[in-house]
């Protein structure tokens, strides 16, 4: 396996409206060294979030290309081609691999923090000590073993953010994807947020790949690569 | 793999107006649905315990119920004599003559009038059915004018207290006491003396009917065979008494619970569409969870299940809430003309663990039902589309 986490070999992605073809991405090339934290930036519509879904792997390229280049549209991430993935196999990879982070942090309202992390848990055979044990470690990570009770509508934009990245750790995947973990929160909160994500990289050695519109969210990354009208440079 | 089912709960309590209603409506429809099938089996139960496993009923060939019967005195005598009939405390047989009729009397709070059963019996009559007990006053003497009525007839008639009389065929009966039964049947009658209630009807030859105490309850067959073997009882049909009596409440029953269940099925429509639309408004609700769910790595039928399982507790709470409600019915006692013999029948609301578990699959069936189609379409959701939802 090839030390490159993450590779995307020509991938073009077009969404359908109507009967309109709406190219989004075209023709993009990437690799994601292990242990890397990458911004994406670009305006919007830029399709930043696209190509952040097709390497977290809840949506698809385009359909592969003629035999000529069978590389084309192909999508490695961890050494697994994900276009060779069924819709469920790609569900329990995604369990195992991806760690999600979001704009609006995506809580379940009815949940509590501790049930919350827990969530990416359930999808595993660990017992319930061994949950127990995963979740608390998630929560002291993020500072908040003290709120793990606490509804969402009970925390602050910031803590329910590092609640969010508790979940996206507590299952220990491979790489962590972000999509403007920064773009809700204040200055401080937002300072907050990123510093734990630069821990994740250096003190856990997860590979981050993150979506941002934010310059001082970016500087944190240690690659920026800019995505403007569906192609990529750095 | 499952998405905790204290989620759903949770969601539930989220939304307790609209949980609350279709609930209600679901609560509904059950409470219907376990009434219709309590009443069908009051009305079972009532006549089935009218019945003695022992007791043998003899009716003419061709006659369904006693009403119309005619049973030759001449045959009585001679059944008296068969070997299976158990004798009693007297030495005598254990069987009575009995000669049934309708008389009308007005019920308590209406002008409306009542056909109430009156049964003139042999004095084996009480031996024959020990649940028959007296309690007011005393029983009839035998050679009189005299009757004693069931306390269903002395609760919802008028004139039919103690001491009271009645008009049968032209004489005044007095009311010499009120008994009881078990709740069965007998309690909705008037018993009164066979030979005077006969000689009131102007009907000296024949009886309506005969029921006789076997030694044994397995000694049907043999009185059956017996009575085969003997030409001169080649017009009289026998029936098991209990047999008898569960045949009387079949078309009442069934009719009742045919017409319970269509009204039911139609009921049921709307609470269904009502939990529908509950569901698919938390569908709605809740597109982003289900986005997050599904990017986290839980499958499509997890989030179905989810959301049929939310349905269905939404429903099981509403047919236990049905069935609580419908079991406070079973204090109420009903009377109404029983089609089998077209005499006055009161009988209580019954339910049985038979028709609880009935109510409660109805209703989960209502659940799944109603929830299907919402949470087919949170489990077809698009990922992508719906974590862009907000």
């Amino acid at each position: 396996m090839s030390h490159q986490t993450i590779e995307l070999k020509n991938v073009s992605k077009t969404y359908m409206r109507d009967s309109l073809e709406i190219p989004v991405l075209s023709n993009i090339s990437l690799t994601v060294p292990e242990g890397e934290f990458l911004a994406l930036m670009g305006p919007s519509g830029s399709g930043k979030t696209t190509l952040l879904n097709l390497i977290a792997g809840i949506d698809r390229p385009d359909k592969k290309g003629s035999n000529r280049n069978p590389y084309v549209n192909q999508i490695i991430v961890h050494g697994t081609d994900l276009g060779t993935l069924g819709e469920s196999a790609l569900a329990a990879w995604r369990s195992r691999h991806m760690g999600f982070i979001f704009q609006f942090y995506n809580l379940l309202p009815v949940l509590t923090a501790y049930e919350n992390v827990e969530l990416p848990l359930l999808l595993t055979k660990l017992s319930r000590k061994e949950k127990r044990e995963h979740v608390e470690a998630a929560l002291n990570l993020v500072g908040l073993a003290d709120r793990m009770q606490h509804y969402p509508k009970q925390l602050s934009g910031g803590q329910e953010q590092r609640v969010a990245i508790a979940r996206a750790v507590v299952s220990d995947p491979t790489i962590i994807v972000a999509d403007e973990p920064t773009g809700d929160l204040d200055k401080v909160s937002a300072a907050e947020i990123m510093t734990l994500l630069e821990r994740l990289k250096s003190e856990y050695k997860k590979t981050i790949v993150m979506v941002t519109h934010d310059p001082r969210a970016a500087e944190k990354a240690h690659k920026v690569m800019h995505l403007e009208k569906g192609e990529l440079s750095s | 793999m499952r998405i905790p089912l204290i989620y759903s709960i949770r969601n539930l309590l989220t939304r307790k107006l609209t949980a609350f209603l279709t609930i209600l409506g679901i609560a509904l429809v059950v409470f219907v649905f376990s009434a219709v099938l309590m009443l069908a089996y009051g009305v079972k139960r009532t006549l089935v315990a009218t019945g003695y496993e022992e007791n043998v009923i003899m009716l003419r060939k061709g006659s369904d119920n006693e009403l119309p019967s005619n049973f030759p005195r001449d045959i009585a005598n001679l059944v008296r004599t068969l070997p299976q009939i158990a004798t009693g405390q007297n030495g005598k047989p254990i069987a009575s003559n009995e000669v049934v009729t309708i008389i009308n009397l007005l019920k308590i709070g209406t002008n409306d009038m009542g056909n109430v059963t009156v049964r003139g019996v042999s004095p084996e009559a009480m031996e024959l059915r020990p649940a028959v007990q007296l309690t007011e006053g005393r029983m009839f003497a035998f050679g009189s004018r005299e009757v004693i009525v069931g306390s269903s007839i002395n609760s919802r008639f008028r004139g039919a207290k103690l001491g009271q009389t009645l008009k049968i065929g032209g004489d005044e009966w007095r009311i010499a006491g009120i008994f009881e039964a078990d709740g069965s049947g007998f309690e909705s009658e008037v018993w009164g003396d066979a030979e005077q209630v006969m000689q009131t009807l102007n009907r000296l030859s024949t009886f309506s009917s005969m029921t006789v105490r076997l030694n044994h309850k397995g000694d049907f067959d043999a009185l059956q065979d017996a009575m085969d073997r003997d030409r001169r009882f080649q017009q009289i049909r026998i029936e098991r008494e209990k047999e008898y009596y569960e045949r009387q409440s079949q078309l009442m029953a069934t009719f009742i619970r045919i017409l319970g269940l269509v009204v039911t099925i139609i009921f049921s429509a709307g609470a269904m569409i009502g939990a529908m639309i509950t569901m698919y408004a938390s569908v709605a609700n809740r597109t982003v969870e289900i986005g997050t769910l599904r990017a986290l790595g839980f499958k499509r039928r997890s989030v179905l299940a989810t959301f049929l399982l939310e349905s269905i507790f939404l429903s099981l709470v509403g047919g236990l809430v049905g069935l609580l409600i419908a079991s406070g019915l079973q204090f109420f006692t009903i009377s109404t003309i029983n089609f089998g013999t077209v005499a006055e029948l009161a009988f209580s609301f019954s339910l049985s663990l038979d028709i609880a578990l009935w109510a409660l699959a109805f209703s989960v069936i209502m659940g799944v039902i109603g929830g299907f189609l919402p949470a087919a379409r949170a489990a077809r959701l698009d990922i992508v589309t719906a974590l862009r939802a907000s």
